[in-house]
């Protein structure tokens, strides 16, 4: 089972307590109606499905939170997760490693 | 006539249904934390898991800006939390029928609760609770001694809850 650390209850805790929530650092359009509709399918459905290291939002139910995690999606490791609102780290080789 | 003799071993683990506890769930924004936790004499924890008594009520930290409040019959939480309501928005909603809570006790209930709970219990510190699922039910599991144990589950999940625990309690009794 993975163990996943939660920022907020400062715990690494099972992964049966986390849902997975989706891509991280999308952002609703400020003006939804001045897109195009190319844009707004953009926002709704195009994702990067990284191959590697990628920025996603899980849920604690501990602390009922949402939060973000860099997570490798080719070796399932989770390289670091940090509060929701916080700017998307910059992957640094020991992280990686 | 015979006399049938019980040899009833010390039982490895009691579930008990405690009474039913008014219950409050708060939510406050972290600046406004201890203007309302001074208005209800509770220092409510900052730190997800911590807990504090006082006269009877409790208060369990259970988010950044959640806290569940768990009281003695009559105590009035609502009038002292409106009065600082201008200065310290929040929300305090009576949450009392939406759980119900059993107390786990005796010397295999951490055996009991890891046949169902992805959590380590063991390594829960003595006073400390938390917010966790049993096999899926999200439930509270308040630690007060080292085998001694408090869940409250959502009353709609209690039967399947129940019906886990008295089939680990079985395996248990049978030395499984």
């Amino acid at each position: 089972m993975l163990l996943i650390h939660c920022p907020y209850c400062e715990d690494t805790l099972p992964e049966l307590e986390f849902t997975y929530a989706g891509e991280a650092h999308i952002a609703r359009p400020a003006d939804p109606s001045a897109l195009s509709d190319e844009e707004w399918r953009d926002f709704l459905f195009i994702r990067t499905n990284a191959r590697g290291p990628h920025y996603e939002r899980w849920r604690h139910v501990g602390c009922g939170r949402f939060f973000n995690a860099l997570r490798d999606t080719v070796s399932d490791r989770f390289l670091m997760t940090y509060k929701a609102g916080e700017a998307r780290p910059t992957l640094t080789q020991e992280a990686a490693e | 006539m015979t006399n049938q003799k019980h040899q009833f071993d010390a039982s490895p683990v009691l579930v008990e249904d405690l009474a039913p506890a008014p219950r409050m769930s708060l939510r406050v924004k972290p600046a406004h934390r201890a203007t309302l936790g001074q208005a209800l004499g509770l220092d409510l924890p900052t730190r997800v898991g911590a807990r504090v008594a006082a006269g009877g009520t409790e208060a369990l930290c259970l988010g950044p800006d959640e806290w569940l409040i768990v009281a003695p019959e009559g105590t009035d939480l609502a009038a002292p939390a409106r009065a600082v309501y201008a200065d310290a928005p929040h929300s305090l909603v009576d949450i009392s029928d939406r759980e119900i809570t059993l107390r786990l006790t005796g010397p295999a209930v951490l055996d009991l609760l890891a046949a169902c709970c992805p959590r380590n219990v063991a390594a829960m510190p003595v006073g400390s609770a938390a917010r966790t699922v049993f096999d899926s039910a999200t439930v509270i599991l308040w630690r007060d001694g080292p085998t001694d144990f408090r869940m409250d589950i959502w009353r709609s999940f209690a039967p399947h809850v129940g019906s886990l625990l008295s089939q680990v309690r079985q395996e248990i009794a049978a030395g499984l």
